[in-house]
């Protein structure tokens, strides 16, 4: 009985802590993305940046804190505000390689193709053979491993829609990209706490096509 | 027996009930008291912590109890660590983070040297720019005199940089000399170089205070450094009027090697019909090119590199003699140059790092001259006219030049080294100079073994302050002198883009070939640079100031013995001194892109026939140029034009009186101006992957036709002069570029995966 009653106690113990362990993950990753959603200014990204990668350190084994870490440091970089992309880039690289120790992914490859492709608009025409080179590298790394991602046909109609027709691009070539991604937003059944931003800026980048 | 239980409960409890947590707040900033926006503090292994805000202000709560390691990093800085005691007193920290030295944020030394390159720091031109200059019609030198310091000479090859004659420039190819690195000259016409600017990644262009890692150049060096390995597989072709070529470059399918070859054949016989020249080809210009190379990278990362280039060309120009109406100069040459230029580049552990090096190269030139009367026959003079018979020789001469060199490089800390090295150089030089009237050979040659060792080191005391101090050794047994070259350059950030760098050293020459061939009883000839530069340079934008004194000291002078012999010594001086702009902007007009070059240059020297210290002949005090650049997306076009404008040169008749030379004559040229134009068409750049790439290329050199003299030629009598004038006004090219490539990307991309 007393024997019983110790494993009990122990089984609950465990469960319990355990629980609490992953509850607080959970919580304290659903808190941030949805700070994350509503984040306007700078600071506020840089410091969800920050939130996230302290979450992740203390996992140690959980990859979409560093995810959500550079995630929040693109969209810093997307901002006119910040003027040193190369610096920022190596911000977000350094998150990501974090996550990409863990685990490398569709979503890994997304942010590594926001990351080249910031630095490559800050001078397109000398540096589209390298950043642009390895942003249109890691799309098309991320849709081999993923074929159905939704944000990287988004970005892929970005890159589209921001290249000049004569190179290649246009609103002609990004629309029917747009279309696809938001047939996959739809369509996608995205894991707890996974990424699921992108369905909106289709939207809009799909009006604009029109 | 239920107390365990009730113990988990509690102690469940008391963990989430308890809220006495402990403010942390504080600053995190720089060692100049600037906010490191961005900086993380966290309570390791905890979910809190803060990240800096703009003014370098951070603030959180805890509710962790007991002593913590409280952790401040940021990138590029030297993380913090530091212990705090969590018990609900509020803590206040104020922490200073230390700038870790980076290769992206340490100064580079800019003094004396323009940097053109796509992967280099500080680069002002890139290798795309070299060729899209107009004028230069994808000739290295050509771009290169763009930039302030270099002369705008057109009746000689070479740079002539800041008072320096040509031949005080020298190219160097990974590392090692190159011999010949022009086409052989042609009296009066300026030539090509022998390199494509498509072999190199990377080109630095000193101007003056360059490296103790080169050497004999009084003026300045041109460090060429070949690609790597190719981004793709291709076939190219080149079709135009004047020249077809055809090549490959094959890279292997791991992209770890590659190889290549290519071929070209220059006949300007179709051009010349269309386009009158001034000159008379008798042999029409053929030139043949042919080159191969491989590529191999080491699994440590580095390269091994072979190049090799074959030339062979041939050409007769028959001109107005300047002492006789009714007499022709004929002119021939043909020349067989062979170059070969071999190196490995590797990382041998511990932070060294290895560059040898080997070239082999032999340069043939059979040429002559002889004066023809209106009938194009040979004109034969008596004795009494020596001058005219003077004019009739042929020279067949040869040089030969073998290389090693090896440079050991060890990183010390982040970015500080040191390195050293040493080079071994073995010429061999010949020349027959044939007098036809009297059937008289007259034989030279010499051999050189000539060695150097040097030691350098860069010396980075802050991200804001570097050093490189370095000193060079040089033997050469002809001469049977050796030389001590100290060489320093320092660089000071004054701002966020903007720092000052200083450069002093010591440059030594051994006299030239053709002096050499007379008397060895000469030494090396040395100059002696100061230089301070400021330069301010944001992504789009680069201003650059630069002043320097350079001294001249044991120039060659020309001791003649009679009018057919003369032999040399050291006693020649002189200076040059001046001050340079540059000013590049990219940012300022939509899809324009244009640089401003200015210098000003106060030379003189007493050097070879010259009576006293006199303002060389090659040197102007005012030149500029302006090199502008716009691209058209819509029409997939290119535009770029270049303007270049020169104050007029000295020139000067020295004659020989007796055993002494007598400045009889001198005067000013007018002033050098000159408007390039050059379009490219694009056709492929609307589809990148497309597996054919066509650029329809045309040019125009001089399209205002302004008349340009680059001196005078003065006769026997000194009664009459004949201006230096290039042989047509106008230069045109048009021509079609296509390539076949086989991209690799998918087949790496598989591979990784």
């Amino acid at each position: 009985m007393q024997k019983t009653l110790l494993h009990l106690s122990l089984a609950l113990l465990i469960t319990l802590g355990a629980s609490a362990q992953s509850d607080r993950y959970a919580a304290a990753m659903q808190k941030n993305i949805t700070l994350l959603d509503s984040a306007k200014t700078i600071d506020q990204l840089q410091s969800l940046a920050g939130t996230f990668d302290r979450i992740g350190d203390a996992e140690k084994t959980q990859w979409l804190p560093y995810y959500y870490a550079a995630l929040a440091q693109t969209w810093v970089g997307w901002s006119p505000e910040t003027r040193d992309k190369d610096a920022n880039a190596a911000r977000i690289r350094s998150y990501l390689s974090k996550a990409e120790a863990i685990e490398k992914n569709a979503e890994t490859y997304a942010i590594e193709n926001m990351a080249s492709t910031q630095q490559m608009l800050m001078d397109p025409q000398t540096r589209w053979a390298t950043n642009g080179k390895d942003a249109s590298e890691a799309l098309q790394k991320g849709m081999s491993i993923d074929p159905d991602n939704p944000r990287l046909y988004y970005l892929q109609a970005m890159s589209l829609f921001g290249t000049p027709a004569q190179f290649g691009g246009g609103k002609d070539k990004a629309k029917p990209v747009f279309e696809k991604s938001i047939a996959l937003f739809k369509s996608a059944q995205p894991k707890p706490l996974y990424p699921t931003w992108g369905l909106p800026q289709a939207e809009q980048g799909l009006a604009q096509c029109q | 027996m239920k107390t365990p239980v009730i113990f988990i409960a509690c102690l469940l409890l008391s963990v989430g009930t308890l809220h006495a947590q402990t403010t942390i707040s504080g600053t995190v900033k720089d060692g100049k008291g600037h906010p490191i926006r961005g900086a993380s503090v966290t309570i390791k292994d905890s979910y809190d912590g803060a990240t800096v805000d703009s003014l370098g202000n951070f603030h959180f709560q805890t509710a962790e109890k007991g002593t913590f390691i409280l952790s401040i990093t940021n990138i590029g800085y030297n993380p913090v660590e530091q212990q705090v005691g969590l018990t609900g007193t509020p803590i206040q920290l104020h922490i200073v983070l230390k700038e870790q030295l980076s290769e992206l944020k340490a100064v580079t030394i800019t003094a004396g040297s323009f940097t053109a390159g796509d992967a280099k720091r500080g680069a002002v031109l890139s290798s795309l720019d070299v060729a899209t200059t107009a004028g230069s019609n994808a000739d290295i030198t050509a771009a290169l005199k763009t930039l302030p310091g270099a002369q705008q000479v057109g009746e000689q090859e070479g740079l002539f940089v800041r008072g320096g004659a040509g031949y005080e420039a020298k190219q160097y190819i990974d590392g090692t000399l190159v011999n010949n690195p022009y086409y052989t000259s042609v009296p009066d016409i300026a030539q090509r170089g022998r390199f494509s600017p498509f072999l190199f990644k990377g080109t630095v262009f000193s101007t003056g205070g360059y490296s103790a890692l080169y050497g004999q150049a009084l003026s300045s060096v041109v460090l060429l450094e070949s690609i790597d390995l190719p981004e793709k597989s291709e076939v190219d072709a080149t079709i135009s009027p004047l020249v077809v070529g055809m090549g490959t470059q094959q890279l292997a399918k791991n992209k770890q090697s590659s190889y290549g070859f290519s071929y070209d054949y220059v006949n300007p016989a179709a051009y010349f019909g269309l386009v009158p020249q001034d000159v008379d080809y008798f042999r029409m210009p053929q030139f043949h090119n042919g080159d191969a190379n491989f590529r191999i990278r080491t699994k440590s990362g580095g390269m091994i590199k072979y190049y090799t280039t074959f030339a062979y060309n041939d050409l007769g120009i028959r001109r107005q003699d300047y002492d006789s109406l009714n007499m022709k100069d004929a002119f021939n040459l043909a020349n067989h140059n062979w170059y070969n230029n071999l190196s490995w580049r590797d990382y041998i552990g511990n932070g060294w790092k290895m560059d040898l090096g080997a070239s082999y190269s032999t340069n043939l030139d059979n040429l002559g001259q002889q004066v023809q009367n209106a009938m194009n026959q040979p004109q034969p003079f008596p004795d009494s006219v020596f001058w005219m018979n003077f004019k009739n020789f042929n020279i067949d001469q040869r040089q030969d030049l073998s290389q090693v060199r090896g440079v050991f490089d060890k990183k010390l800390g982040a970015l500080s080294a040191i390195r050293f090295g040493t080079e071994y150089w073995y010429s061999y030089n010949y020349q027959k100079f044939h007098t036809p009237q009297y059937g008289i050979d007259t034989m030279y040659k010499f051999k050189d073994n000539f060695n150097s060792l040097f030691l350098e080191s860069d010396i980075y005391l802050t991200n804001a302050l570097a050093a490189k101090a370095g000193i060079r050794y040089e033997h050469s047994t002809i001469i049977n002198r050796s030389d001590i070259a100290p060489r320093v350059s320092l660089a000071y950030r004054t701002g966020p883009e903007a720092q000052v760098s200083v450069a002093y050293g010591v440059f030594y020459q051994k006299p030239e070939n053709s002096q050499l061939f007379y008397t060895t009883n000469v030494g090396f000839t040395k100059a002696t640079h100061y230089i301070v530069n400021y330069q301010k340079m944001s992504k789009d934008r680069i201003f650059r100031v630069e002043a320097y004194y350079k001294k001249y000291e044991d120039l060659i002078k020309t001791v003649p013995v009679n009018y057919y012999y003369s032999t040399y010594n050291n006693s020649g001086s002189g200076y040059a001194k001046g001050i340079e702009l540059f000013w590049r902007d990219k940012k300022s007009f939509r899809n324009f892109d244009y640089w401003i070059s200015y210098s000003y240059l106060d030379t003189k020297r007493n050097y070879l026939n010259y009576t006293e210290q006199l303002m060389p002949a090659f040197s102007a005090t005012h030149t500029a140029s302006i090199v502008m650049k716009r691209f058209f997306t819509k029409i997939k076009s290119g535009i770029n034009l270049t303007y270049s404008w020169a104050t007029g040169r000295p020139y000067y008749d020295f004659r020989l009186d007796g055993v002494k030379y007598n400045l009889a004559q001198q005067g000013k040229t007018k002033d050098y101006n000159s408007l390039n134009f050059s379009a490219e068409y694009v056709p492929g750049i609307s589809n990148p992957k497309a597996r054919t790439f066509i650029v329809l290329f045309a040019s125009v050199s001089n399209v205002l036709g302004y008349n340009s003299v680059y001196g005078y030629n003065f006769s026997y009598s000194g009664m009459y002069k004949q201006p230096i004038t290039p042989p047509a006004n106008r230069f045109y090219f048009i021509g079609c570029f296509l390539s076949w490539g086989v991209d690799r990307t998918q087949d790496a991309i598989n591979n990784n995966l």
